[in-house]
C-alpha cells in the first residue's frame, strides 16, 4: 500500500483492521470497509483491464455498478470463479483473488492491444461486414475471434454456494437508503406502514453521507451531520426494516419486485462457510417509492479513457468515505458545479488540484466561490482536447473553445497530472421506473430523461426524478410522499435548508478537438469500445432506430448495460439526425438493473429439487432389484431389471419373453386414475369419449379413447363401473393431470348442469399387473377365495376382494394380450402385496418386467400409446381403430370434427405395421419411410412411431404413420437411412394373436 | 407477474394460476347441424387484440375454479373477475 495515498480518514473504513488479498497475483493488502477498488487506487493501481475491441488498457472510472471498465475475475476455484465482477462493488475481504480479465498474456502486455493501432480499420459493423462471407470459414474466423474475445471465464464445476429465495410482503417498499429514501421511509414508519428500505450499499446514506460541506446546511446542520441523526433515529421503528447491500433487480407490474441480497460476498473466505450467499426476494409491496439517486456522466472527448481518468463524483467517495486519493496532482474537467465539491475535497485533503477546466464561460454558486477562496484555479471555457499516457494519465492538453464552441482555439496548454476527474452532469435512474412500464418525459434544461406517467402504485423521488438541488431534493421528496400517502403534514415540513445551487447550464455532448473527428478516440460505450465516430458512421450508414444503432455500435450493450454513457449516444444520434432528444426517445430499460449470478435466479431448485420426482410405493422394491429407471413426467418408473451382464437389450427380451412364456409382474401404479361420481357420471363419460358408456354393467371395465375438440386422439385409459353411478378412470401416466383439468374444464364451464364430481386418486393406489398364461394360479394362490374362472370373472371385468385383511379391487384388463389381472390396493399396502405376488409366483419364474419390456409387449399386440403413436394429429380413425367411435351418440367431444373436409381425407398419414425383409434389422423410431428413392427430392410418406424387435415372434417389429397407410398393406417400402436403405413391408398393426386366444386363455 | 382476485379465494399470485384463453365462448349445443365452416369458427377462431380482452383463468394450484377475467392487453390491468355462467360487470 501506497501509505501517501491514504488520509486518516477513519469513518467508514477501519484502518485498524488490514485485510490481505491478491491482484494479479500479486500481494496486496487494503483496509476492512475497502472496495476491491478502493483498495486497488490506494496501491496506485489504476491499470485493472483490458477493453473488449482495441485491448486499450482501461482502469477504474466510478465508484459503483455503473463501472464499464474495472471488471474482474475473483477466485481460482473452478467452482466459486466469478467472471464479470465490478471491482467497484466488490467489498474487500481476507484472502479475496481476484485477476484482471480479457487480456492475454498480461494486463500490462497484451497482444490484442495491436489491435488499438489497428482501429481506423475496424469501425462499427467491422465483424459484420468482414466475416460475414464465405459463410463457409465462420467456423474458421469464430474461433480466432471467441479466442480474443469474450469476458472473463465461466466456472467449470457445479457452484459449492448456498442461494436462496424468499417472499416479502410489505405495504410500503422504498428503494434506495440516500437521503430522500431515508426521509420517505421515516415518513412512511411514522404513519404506521409496514416499510421495508432496500440499499445496495453496506451502509445508507447515498452521497449525502460523506458530503460534509458547510456550503450544505439541514436545521443549521452540515448536511451530513444532520443525517446520520436521521439514520439513527430508524432504529426506533419496529415496522421498519432495512436491508443493506440488496440490490433491486427487476420491477414487474403489480408492484412485483425482485431483490437481490448479499450475505457473505464481504466476509472472509474462512467467514463464508455454508451460509448462505445470495438470497433472491420475491417482493409484493402495495406502495413502492423509488429513490434510486442519479449516476455522474463522463465527458466525451478524445483518449477519454485511459486509466486514470476517474468521474469527478467517484474521486470525491474515494477521498471522503474510503479516504483513498485517486492521485496527487489531479485535474478536473467539468459542465457543472458538482465538479467544484470534489475540488474542495480533494484540497481539503491535501491533493494538489492543478486546475478545473470548465466548458461554460462562468458560474456564480457558493460552491465555485468556495473552490475560488480556496485558490483553485479554473480555466473558464476550455475543454480538453487530449489525454496522454498510454497505462496510465500523465498529462492533459488544453484549449480555449471557440465562440460556437464547435471548434477549439488559441494556444495549446499541456497540464500534467496523475489523475482526471470528469464530470458531465447527472442522469437520473429511471431504469425501474421504465421497467415498471412508466412512460418518460425529457427536460430540456439539464438533458435528463425524468418519470412522466405510471400505472403502478409508486412515486419516484429525489435524484431519480431529477431533483440534483439539496433543497429540491428534501422539499419535493416530503411533498411528493405525503402526495403519495394522501398525508397533510410531515415530520419534514419546515426544514430550514441552505445549499450551493446550480444557475449556470452547458452542456457539449461531443467536445471538440484540434485534430479531425477521425483522427480522434472519443469513447462512448467504454466496456465495448464504441467511439462517437462508431455512431455518426452508423447513422451515415443509413441507421435511424435508436434501437438499430445500439445493436449495430454495441453501444449500452455491455454488462454495465451503457448505464454510464447512453444519455450521450443518444445526444450525438439527436444533434446528427437533427432530432429533438425528447423525441427520438431511449433504448429499453430491462431487468436486472445489474447482472444477478445463476445460482440466484434458481436459488434451492438444483440437482435433486430441480423438479419433484413421483415414486411409486413399490419403488424400493425395484431398488433393491437393480431396476433402472426413467422419467416418465415426474415419474421415476422401472424401466428394466437388468442381470449380471446383461445390457438394456438382453434385460428387455428377457423380460418380454418370460412374460408370455409364463408370468410377468408390472408396476402400473404410475397409471393415472381419476373418481367419478355423480348422478350424470354415465351421461359424463358418454360425452367425453367417444363410445357408449350408459349400457356399461356395474363391475365391468371398457376402454375409452378420449379426443380433443378438434378430433385428434388425446388419451385413453380403461373406466370400470363401480357402482350405478360411481366410476374410476385410468389414463395414461404423463396425461393425467390434463385429462382431470380438461374434464374439469367441461364440467365447470360448459356442462354446469351435470351432477359429477371429479377426484384425482392416482396416489392413492398402487396398482400390480400380473400377466401370462400362469398368472391366473398366481393369483389364485394369492386370493385363494376369488373364483377365477372365466364365466365368473371375465376379461374386462373386476372384483373387490381380500389379500388377507387388505381390500383390493382386481380387474381382468390386459395391455399386453396376455391373461392378465391388475391389482389395486391402498398405496401403503403396495409394497407388501407386491411382494407377496412375487412370491406366490417364484414356482412360475414370474419376472418383473419394466416399462420398455411392457411398450415392446404392447406393440407385439398392435395396442398403441398416445404420446408415442399418436402426436395430436391422429384422429381414431387415423388409427384404424374406427370400431370405438359410437354411431348412436348424438355429440361428444370432438366428434363433430371427425366428418371434417380435413379429418376424411383419405391420404391422411395412417398408422399401419411394418415388417423388415431382414426380420433381425430394426428400425429407428422416427426414421422417415418412402415409396421411391430415386424420384428427387425424395416424398416423405410417414415414419416409424414404435420399433422392437420381438424375443416371441423372432423378428423385427414396427409401428408407422404413413400417408393412406391402410390401402397400401403389403407393399413394399424403403426406410433410407445415413448408411444404408432399409427394405420394409407395410402390414397390420396387429403382429401376435390376432384372434386374442391368449386373452382369454 | 399479476396479482389475481380469485373470485373464490381472494388475491394471489400469478403463478397459482393458468389462462384458458379467450372467454364467451361457447359450445355449440347442436354440433352435428353446423357446416364445417360454422364448426371451424367455434373451433380455431380466437381474438387476440391489443386492448380489453375477455378471458378465461384457472385457480390451477387454488380452488381449480375456472372464472373469467377482463384484461387489458396493452398494459396488463384487470378491470373485472367474475365466475363462470356471470354477466360480465363491464362491457
Amino acid at each position: 500500500m501506497t501509505k501517501d495515498l491514504r488520509t486518516s480518514n477513519n469513518k467508514f473504513i477501519d484502518q485498524t483492521t488490514r485485510v490481505s488479498f491478491k491482484f494479479n497475483g500479486q500481494n496486496l493488502y487494503g483496509f476492512k470497509g475497502d472496495t476491491l477498488a478502493s483498495a486497488l487506487l490506494a496501491n496506485n493501481i489504476h491499470l485493472v483491464g483490458r477493453s473488449f475491441k482495441y485491448h486499450r488498457p482501461r482502469g477504474i472510472m466510478t465508484c459503483g455498478s455503473e463501472e464499464p471498465n474495472a471488471i474482474v475475475q475473483i477466485e481460482n476455484d473452478p467452482s466459486l470463479t466469478e467472471p464479470n465482477v465490478r471491482a467497484t462493488e466488490i467489498e474487500l475481504y481476507e484472502g479475496l483473488e481476484a485477476f484482471s480479465q480479457h487480456c492475454w498474456p498480461s494486463v500490462n502486455f497484451d497482444i490484442g492491444g495491436i489491435n488499438n493501432f489497428f482501429s481506423p480499420l475496424i469501425p462499427a459493423g467491422f465483424y459484420y461486414k468482414t466475416f460475414m462471407w464465405p459463410s463457409k470459414l465462420w467456423m474458421f474466423y469464430e474461433y480466432f475471434i471467441r479466442k480474443s474475445a469474450g469476458l472473463g471465464k465461466s466456472p467449470t464445476a457445479p457452484d459449492k454456494d448456498i442461494y436462496d429465495h424468499k417472499y416479502l410482503h410489505c405495504d410500503v417498499l422504498v428503494v434506495g437508503g440516500g437521503i430522500s429514501g431515508i426521509i420517505a421511509a421515516k415518513i412512511s414508519a411514522k404513519n404506521n406502514m409496514n416499510t421495508v428500505l432496500l440499499d445496495d450499499n453496506p451502509n445508507l446514506g447515498g452521497t449525502t453521507i460523506y458530503q460534509d460541506n458547510d456550503c450544505y446546511k439541514i436545521n443549521g446542520n452540515n448536511s451530513t451531520r444532520w443525517l446520520e441523526k436521521e439514520i439513527e433515529s430508524l432504529n426506533s421503528f419496529n415496522n421498519l426494516t432495512i436491508k443493506t447491500r440488496t440490490s433491486l433487480a427487476a420491477y414487474h407490474n403489480y408492484n412485483y419486485l425482485l431483490a437481490r441480497e448479499n450475505l457473505t460476498d464481504h466476509l472472509n473466505t474462512n467467514e463464508k462457510n455454508s451460509k448462505i450467499r445470495q438470497r433472491l426476494w420475491k417482493i409484493r409491496a402495495k406502495k413502492v417509492i423509488i429513490a434510486t439517486g442519479a449516476i455522474e456522466r463522463p465527458l466525451i472527448f478524445n483518449n477519454n479513457d485511459r486509466p486514470g481518468i476517474i468521474l469527478s463524483s467517484s474521486i470525491k467517495k474515494y477521498i471522503d468515505y474510503y479516504g483513498v486519493k485517486c492521485g496527487q496532482k489531479i485535474s478536473l474537467f467539468t459542465n457543472n458545479d458538482s465538479a467544484y465539491e470534489t475540488a474542495i475535497s480533494l484540497n481539503n485533503s491535501g491533493v494538489i488540484v492543478n486546475s478545473i477546466i470548465d466548458i461554460r464561460d462562468k458560474s456564480n454558486s457558493p460552491i465555485v466561490k468556495q473552490a475560488e477562496k480556496l485558490g483553485i484555479k479554473t480555466r473558464w471555457k476550455h475543454t480538453i482536447v487530449n489525454t496522454i499516457g498510454f497505462k496510465k494519465i500523465n498529462s492533459i492538453e488544453i484549449m480555449r473553445l471557440s465562440n460556437d464552441e464547435s471548434s477549439v482555439v488559441d494556444n495549446k496548454i499541456k497540464e500534467d497530472c496523475d489523475c482526471l476527474g470528469i464530470s458531465g452532469g447527472w442522469t437520473p435512474m429511471v431504469h425501474l421506473f421504465t421497467q415498471s412500464g412508466g412512460k418518460l418525459k425529457f427536460r430540456e434544461i439539464d438533458n435528463v430523461f425524468l418519470p412522466d406517467k405510471t400505472q403502478s402504485n409508486q412515486t419516484n423521488i429525489g435524484s431519480c426524478n431529477g431533483d440534483f438541488e439539496l433543497d429540491d431534493v428534501l422539499t419535493n421528496s416530503n411533498k411528493y410522499v405525503k402526495e403519495f400517502f394522501n398525508i397533510s403534514s410531515s415530520y419534514y415540513d419546515n426544514l430550514d435548508i441552505v445549499c450551493s445551487k446550480e444557475i449556470d447550464k452547458k452542456n457539449i455532448w461531443l467536445l471538440p478537438s484540434d485534430k479531425p473527428l477521425g483522427k480522434t478516440k472519443p469513447f462512448l460505450d467504454f466496456q465495448n469500445d464504441s467511439t462517437a465516430k462508431d455512431v455518426k458512421l452508423a447513422l451515415r450508414e443509413g441507421f435511424k432506430s435508436i434501437e438499430h444503432v445500439k445493436r449495430y455500435t454495441t453501444t449500452g450493450m455491455g454488462t454495465d448495460q451503457g448505464k454510464l454513457s447512453n444519455m450521450h449516444a443518444l445526444g450525438i444520434i439527436a444533434e446528427t439526425a437533427g432530432v429533438k432528444m425528447g423525441e427520438l426517445g431511449t433504448t429499453t430499460f430491462r431487468p436486472p438493473y445489474t447482472p444477478l449470478t445463476f445460482g440466484t435466479i434458481v436459488g434451492r431448485n438444483v440437482g435433486e429439487f430441480f423438479d419433484i420426482t413421483r415414486k411409486t410405493p413399490i419403488h424400493s422394491w425395484h431398488v433393491e432389484n437393480n431396476a433402472e429407471f426413467e422419467n416418465v413426467g415426474q415419474w421415476k418408473r422401472a424401466w428394466y431389471y437388468p442381470k449380471k451382464k446383461e445390457n438394456m437389450h438382453d434385460a428387455v427380451q428377457r423380460e418380454s419373453k418370460a412374460a408370455r412364456d409364463s408370468a410377468g409382474i408390472l408396476d402400473a401404479s404410475t397409471l393415472g386414475k381419476i373418481d367419478i361420481q355423480g348422478i350424470d357420471s354415465s351421461e359424463f363419460l358418454n360425452r367425453v369419449y367417444t363410445n357408449a358408456w350408459s349400457k356399461l354393467e356395474i363391475g365391468k371395465c371398457r376402454y375409452g379413447l378420449m379426443l380433443n375438440e378438434d378430433g385428434m386422439v388425446y388419451d385413453d385409459g380403461v373406466t370400470a363401473r363401480l357402482s350405478k353411478n360411481h366410476y374410476i378412470m385410468t389414463t395414461t401416466t404423463g396425461g393425467a393431470a390434463n385429462v382431470l383439468s380438461k374434464l374439469e374444464d367441461y364440467l365447470q364451464t360448459e356442462w354446469p348442469e351435470l351432477d359429477v364430481y371429479l377426484t384425482s386418486v392416482t396416489d392413492h393406489y398402487a396398482t400390480i399387473s400380473i400377466c401370462g398364461p400362469n398368472s391366473k394360479k398366481i393369483v389364485s394362490k394369492v386370493i385363494p377365495d376369488l373364483d377365477l374362472s372365466d364365466n365368473k370373472f371375465p376379461h374386462m371385468s373386476f372384483k373387490n376382494a381380500l389379500i388377507d385383511k387388505i381390500r383390493c379391487r382386481v380387474m381382468r384388463i390386459s395391455f399386453t394380450g396376455e391373461h392378465s389381472y391388475e391389482i389395486n390396493v391402498q398405496s401403503s399396502y403396495g409394497k407388501s402385496v407386491w411382494a407377496k405376488c412375487f412370491e406366490a409366483g417364484k414356482e412360475f419364474n414370474i419376472t418383473p418386467y419394466g416399462t420398455e419390456a411392457m411398450h415392446l409387449l404392447r406393440a407385439e399386440k398392435g395396442f398403441i400409446i398416445t404420446g408415442q403413436d399418436t402426436d395430436g394429429t391422429m384422429t381414431p380413425v387415423d388409427l384404424q381403430m374406427d370400431w370405438i367411435i359410437s354411431k348412436k351418440k348424438y355429440d361428444f367431444i370432438g366428434k363433430r370434427s371427425l366428418y371434417r373436409s380435413d379429418t376424411i381425407r383419405e391420404d391422411r398419414k395412417q398408422l399401419v405395421g411394418l415388417i423388415t425383409d431382414n426380420p433381425n434389422e430394426v428400425l429407428e423410431e422416427g426414421a422417415q419411410i418412402v415409396a421411391d428413392t430415386n424420384k428427387k427430392p425424395i416424398e416423405m410418406l410417414g415414419h416409424v412411431t414404435s420399433s422392437y424387435f420381438s424375443p416371441n415372434l423372432k423378428k423385427s417389429i414396427a409401428l408407422a404413420v404413413v400417408k393412406s397407410g391402410k390401402k397400401l398393406i403389403g407393399q413394399k417400402m424403403f426406410v433410407p437411412m445415413e448408411n444404408k436403405t432399409i427394405n420394409v413391408t407395410i402390414t397390420d398393426t396387429v403382429f401376435l394373436d390376432k384372434e386374442n386366444k391368449r386373452l382369454n386363455a | 407477474m399479476f396479482l389475481i382476485n380469485c373470485p373464490y379465494c381472494g388475491e394471489r399470485d400469478q403463478s397459482e394460476f393458468s389462462s384458458g384463453g379467450e372467454a364467451h365462448i361457447f359450445r355449440p349445443k347442436q354440433p352435428t347441424e353446423l357446416s364445417d365452416d360454422e364448426w371451424a369458427e367455434f373451433l380455431f377462431m380466437r381474438k387476440n387484440i391489443k386492448g380489453v380482452q375477455f378471458e378465461r383463468w384457472n385457480h390451477t394450484h387454488g380452488c381449480r375454479k375456472w372464472f373469467n377475467m377482463i384484461r387489458d392487453t396493452s398494459n396488463d390491468k384487470i378491470h373485472a373477475v367474475y365466475k363462470m355462467g356471470e354477466k360480465p360487470p363491464i362491457k
